[in-house]
């Protein structure tokens, strides 16, 4: 705060600054403490949240809730069907991607505006829930893996950075170079551009493999199959219903088998389902800042 | 001639777009003339393209209902209200924490705003649930600190726009605030330092310089957001939703839902959906124009 400049902040300004840093701690808190609470309580005896006496550090530490998480085969069968969803969303998500977004990017691609505005047309308008269900329906995808895949084979934002990319990073000599050497658009995007984008591939990685984490929707319209049914379907029925898996209580002694127990294993569940995004998430976190920018001021 | 040369130097793009464009026609084209049932009487046997049409009688249903105005009513309310909360508050924090320099607390004041983000809709809401719950939830035990009686929050129609909204709020802000932050670091630094020289306070560097910068990409994000003004999400809405708040929370993407999904009323649903779309897309040529009119920023 006490910065050393040529010409000293005047005391208005070093309350103002004490204001924003009292305001930026009071967000800070905000958004932290629930966080911090959920997991503490998580690891708390059921005695003890129910009677509420965790604040802020788990009381009567114990990792019962997370054994009995272990043992529940419909939170298991979950987190195998979503890593599939997540697993092979993705990939075909960046095969779509790069598919349009190259030729998009390449000036001698002729009916680029046509293609262009086709996808766009799309952001602003579409069929709605009914038709795309009954289209879904009609190709004999309802309850199959494939309606969780096909029908956002790409993101039109992903689609605008990633053509940004290729269209500004890189250098438009190489192409030439290439050309001349007898390279066509093919083998030039596979062995000189892809290799060049590993940044905003990562990117898109990250945003499309959260986007298949975090999906609920298209579970919810075109699923029926409880086999097939992904994490986040699964911890609706548990969480937002109170449906508990019997497998999850069979565990519990007779004494947990409250309605404390079930709070616990609620925060649990909540810690479980969202750790893999959570820990890879700081690890990513300037990759994505790249991108949100490089998508909103170039695009 | 020339046109040939070109068509034959990207034959092998046209390849590469092949997939996608298939893909756009097939799943955003043919469901965008799937609409055409919201004029028919849908029935399975017939299929879309035999089925009777009927006119504007869904349409018409739909209007005379009175479900009509509580939807219209319950969908404007919630996005005009998530506006008002959502919109200044990441230009707030942005604001904020550009007058802080880089440092340990800047970096973890980012990294922890941001992280709510992407937590999934599900697992949003039950937090939100979790932390309501009468006698147990956090929120709960903090009221009954300060003495005031223990309530049913979720049961309450009055109180849920705004624990949709606020939720929403602490989820978003950090997240959204990085784009305002990426037009703040891109303003010239000598602007600081003839203001200092003229010896500006903070605050008037933040309103005639920063403010001013982030003005275009403001205004881009407010049309965008009212082109949406009718669409709320659905996700969070469905979850939170229950029998005691439904008739504070009952939107037209949760009805479409209802009615067309559950109730097998194709038709009603998609002219329900569609009128939803149309009036959107207007929504936002109209907030365009405005925009081009009166700030050289827009659109399109």
């Amino acid at each position: 705060m006490f910065r050393k400049n040529t010409i000293k902040d005047s005391l208005g300004d070093r309350i103002f600054m004490l204001c924003i840093y009292l305001f930026l701690i009071i967000v800070l808190c905000a958004v932290l403490y629930p966080l911090l609470f959920i997991i503490s309580s998580s690891f708390s005896s059921s005695r003890a949240v129910v009677s509420g006496s965790v604040w802020l550090f788990p009381v009567d530490f114990t990792t019962r809730a997370y054994a009995a998480i272990f043992n529940s085969k419909q939170i298991m069968m979950g987190y195998y069907n979503s890593i599939v969803y997540m697993v092979f969303g993705t990939m075909i998500n960046l095969l779509f991607t790069v598919l349009i977004a190259y030729p998009l990017s390449q000036k001698h691609f002729y009916g680029r505006g046509v293609v262009m505005t086709m996808m766009m047309a799309t952001v602003f308008f579409g069929g709605g829930l009914i038709p795309d269900y009954l289209l879904v329906k009609n190709l004999g995808l309802l309850d199959t893996r494939w309606a969780l895949w096909l029908p956002g084979a790409f993101g039109v934002f992903n689609v605008i950075v990633a053509r940004t990319f290729f269209q500004t990073s890189i250098p438009p000599e190489m192409q030439e170079a290439a050309q001349i050497d007898g390279c066509g658009d093919t083998r030039y995007l596979v062995s000189i551009v892809l290799p060049l984008s590993k940044p905003i591939l990562a990117v898109m990685t990250l945003f499309y493999a959260v986007g298949h984490w975090n999906a609920f929707f298209s579970a919810l319209i075109y699923l029926r199959s409880e086999e097939l049914f992904p994490l986040q379907y699964v911890l609706r029925n548990i969480l937002i219903l109170n449906a508990t898996d019997p497998e999850m209580m069979a565990a519990s002694t007779q004494e947990m088998r409250d309605q404390g127990f079930q709070q616990v294993l609620k925060y649990a569940v909540i810690v479980a389902a969202s750790l893999p995004v959570l820990l890879i998430y700081p690890f990513v976190q300037r990759h994505f800042v790249k991108g949100v920018m490089i998508g909103s001021l170039k695009g | 001639m020339h046109r040939m040369t070109k068509l034959k130097r990207s034959w092998e793009l046209y390849l590469l777009v092949f997939l996608p464009v298939l893909y756009l026609i097939v799943f955003k084209y043919i469901p965008m003339g799937g609409v055409i049932i919201a004029f028919k009487q849908y029935n399975v046997i017939d299929g879309i393209l035999n089925s009777p049409w009927v006119g504007f009688r869904h349409f018409q249903t739909f209007f005379e209902s009175p479900n009509f105005w509580l939807l219209i009513k319950n969908t404007l309310l919630i996005s005009l209200y998530s506006l008002a909360a959502g919109f200044p508050v990441p230009i707030i924090l942005a604001l904020a924490l550009n007058e802080i320099r880089n440092g340990l607390f800047k970096r973890s004041v980012q990294m922890v705003t941001y992280a709510p983000h992407f937590i999934s809709t599900v697992i949003m809401v039950s937090i939100v649930i979790l932390m309501l719950t009468p006698h147990v939830g956090v929120v709960e035990r903090l009221m009954g600190f300060l003495g005031l009686p223990a309530t049913n929050f979720m049961g309450l129609p009055q109180f849920f726009k705004s624990i949709y909204v606020w939720s929403g709020v602490w989820q978003d802000m950090g997240y959204a605030s990085i784009i305002y932050i990426a037009a703040l670091s891109g303003v010239d630094p000598s602007l600081y330092e003839a203001a200092r020289m003229d010896g500006a306070s903070r605050l008037r560097k933040i309103m005639h310089i920063d403010i001013p910068a982030i003005i275009p990409i403001s205004i881009i994000l407010l049309i965008l957001n009212m082109g949406g003004l009718l669409s709320v999400g659905f996700e969070k809405i469905f979850l939170m939703q229950n029998p005691l708040n439904v008739s504070a929370s009952e939107v037209i993407s949760t009805y479409v839902y209802k009615v067309g999904l559950l109730g097998a009323n194709f038709s009603f649903a998609t002219a329900v959906g569609l009128f939803n779309s149309v009036v959107n897309l207007m929504l936002l040529i109209l907030v365009n124009q405005i925009a081009r009119k009166t700030s050289e920023t827009s659109l399109w």
